[in-house]
């Protein structure tokens, strides 16, 4: 599939942004965190601001974006519409509690409730989101439970990371938080790691030749395509990814995403304040790259059944 | 809406016959030339007659070489919109833009409300869907729904255009819901076959599979071997021919 990259920053910076806000009311309303007025301001303002960011862009790719209000209308059926629905949905309680941390400096009481409301609400818009790939059962890769449970995992990764600089900027980051961020690294890891794992094992069972219907003479092989030039089809669904070259940029997805912001995670609990503190700024710019890299691979390395009808053998 | 209306007895659709599609393109010329001036208007040329020609056509014609062990067969494979009776093309639409019609099972896109999200085209096996660049809007084939009820038309001329332009005969239309229409006794006697059903997708129109090939010439009563002419059966010396090529150096000069 072709990584349009509205897309990518669209999954990565909302999924980010979904995580910190869930644990940011999970934390408030737990009472783990102090309602103090300028981190709230700080982690709302950052939460929202990636949400937004990332909502606005999945807006860039499509062909009429002034039409885009019409996407809340059919959640029937449509994941693509729910996502939508609960991406406007999770404004309304996140807002009133972020507006009861910053203004009142209070998470108590009924502010709690909403607090975990809101988090359930926005966890819940990341599986929408998933669920967006997950339901397509024409991508192999993408048709699985690792699709949802690895935007889940990385949501919550990067919300915690972001949530740990935060929060040592106010010399709140506690040993809790930051196991809890080395937990959450070691979660999206090994969810990574068992996608691409389960993925490679699953079987390639369609073939151009039953794609055609022609599966009882033999095997079959384009031999002239409709067009001379590369259509949308072939350029939307047809993108191919050098083997070589995927396995490269796993590597640097998993090293950037993973292993450079745990051994971070794993200084700052150790280091000074300072030192913590840029420890953990540099553990959310390295897991931001990572995850860029690894949402291009999402895309990249994922094979449309279409492509049967292009040349591809089996799919 | 974009949930599925409920089954319906009436399933409008194309039986492509395998067997004597030449791969001619003509279906594909007409459908566009069609659509291009109708409900789809306008199906998106850029740059059609340079080097990097691009544009939405609702109907392409591949070419297959099928590997049968027995010396190969090459198959023409016209490919479009199935109708399917179970689509998510249809169900994935966040605006409604997307439907299935609860009277004739044609799926048709709404121009008018379609966002241009993609989704549809990627929810569907078979390339049915082309998003217009130029549009910005998802096209795909409506089964000429604009022709098959216009009653402005002749009445020889209300199905697809492709079927319409097709010289060998190789498409058929009409309703594969009603065991006794035309289409579906063709399907029955020539086992005609939907495409991709463990998707479960349920698609409407059917494929008829080619029949056994002929081998070699022999089988067909000719001669194996080339056989050298009767004299004179060429020709160029009679009267005629004398007087012709005279005048055409006459005319030449």
């Amino acid at each position: 599939m072709h990584p349009a990259y509205s897309i990518i920053i669209f999954t990565t910076a909302s999924g980010a942004g979904y995580g910190l806000l869930a644990l940011l009311c999970l934390f408030g309303a737990l009472g783990l965190l102090p309602a103090e007025r300028w981190l709230g301001l700080l982690g709302f303002g950052i939460a929202f601001a990636l949400i937004t960011a990332g909502l606005l862009a999945s807006s860039w790719h499509l062909g009429h974006p002034e039409r885009a209000w019409r996407a809340f209308s059919q959640w029937r059926s449509s994941w693509l519409s729910r996502e939508g629905v609960m991406a406007v949905a999770t404004y309304v309680p996140s807002g009133l509690f972020a507006a009861a941390w910053v203004f009142v400096e209070t998470t108590e009481g009924i502010w709690a409730l909403l607090g975990l409301v809101s988090a359930v609400v926005a966890l819940a818009t990341v599986c929408c989101t998933a669920m967006i790939y997950a339901s397509l059962k024409t991508v192999r890769q993408w048709h699985s439970a690792w699709v949802p449970a690895g935007y889940l995992a990385l949501a919550l990764m990067s919300g915690a990371l972001w949530l740990s600089f935060l929060a040592s900027l106010f010399g709140l980051a506690g040993a809790g938080l930051l196991v809890l961020s080395l937990l959450a690294i070691a979660l999206g890891a090994a969810i990574k790691l068992g996608t691409w794992r389960h993925n490679a094992a699953a079987a390639k069972d369609l073939t151009s030749a039953q794609a055609t219907g022609l599966a009882k003479f033999g095997s079959v092989r384009q031999v002239e395509a409709p067009h001379s030039q590369a259509n949308y089809l072939m350029r939307e669904m047809g993108h191919r990814v050098a083997r070589k070259h995927a396995r490269k940029l796993r590597r640097l997805a998993v090293t950037t995403a993973f292993a450079l912001p745990f051994a971070l995670v794993l200084l700052a609990l150790i280091a000074p304040a300072w030192l913590a503190g840029l420890a953990l700024f540099l553990a959310v710019a390295s897991s931001s790259v990572g995850l860029l890299v690894e949402r291009w691979l999402f895309f990249a390395e994922a094979q449309h059944v279409v492509t049967l009808y292009y040349g591809a053998e089996v799919a | 809406m974009t949930s599925l209306p409920p089954p319906t007895d009436k399933k409008l659709g194309l039986v492509i016959d395998l067997d004597i599609c030449v791969g001619c393109h003509a279906c594909a010329v007409s459908c566009k030339e069609w659509n291009t001036s109708g409900a789809s208007a306008p199906l998106t040329d850029l740059d059609p007659y340079g080097a990097n020609n691009d544009g939405v056509w609702l109907n392409r014609i591949h070419s297959y070489e099928v590997d049968d062990g027995a010396g190969g067969m090459t198959v023409n494979f016209p490919r479009s919109c199935l109708h399917c009776e179970t689509p998510d093309c249809v169900t994935v639409c966040p605006t409604g833009a997307s439907y299935k019609r609860a009277e004739d099972g044609i799926v048709l896109v709404n121009p008018d409300t379609c966002i241009g999200c993609k989704l549809c085209s990627w929810a569907c096996p078979y390339g049915a869907r082309e998003f217009d660049e130029d549009d910005g809007v998802m096209k795909k084939c409506t089964l000429c729904v604009d022709r098959v009820y216009n009653e402005t038309l002749d009445p020889a001329d209300r199905q697809p255009a492709c079927v319409r332009a097709c010289p060998t005969g190789a498409r058929a239309f009409g309703d594969l819901g009603d065991p006794e229409s035309a289409v579906s006794k063709l399907v029955a006697e020539r086992e005609g076959e939907a495409l991709l059903p463990q998707l479960g997708y349920k698609p409407v129109n059917r494929y008829l599979p080619p029949r056994p090939r002929r081998r070699d010439a022999g089988e067909a009563g000719a001669a194996l071997t080339p056989q050298p002419l009767p004299s004179g059966a060429a020709g160029g010396d009679a009267a005629g021919d004398r007087f012709f090529r005279w005048v055409d150096r006459v005319l030449s000069r």
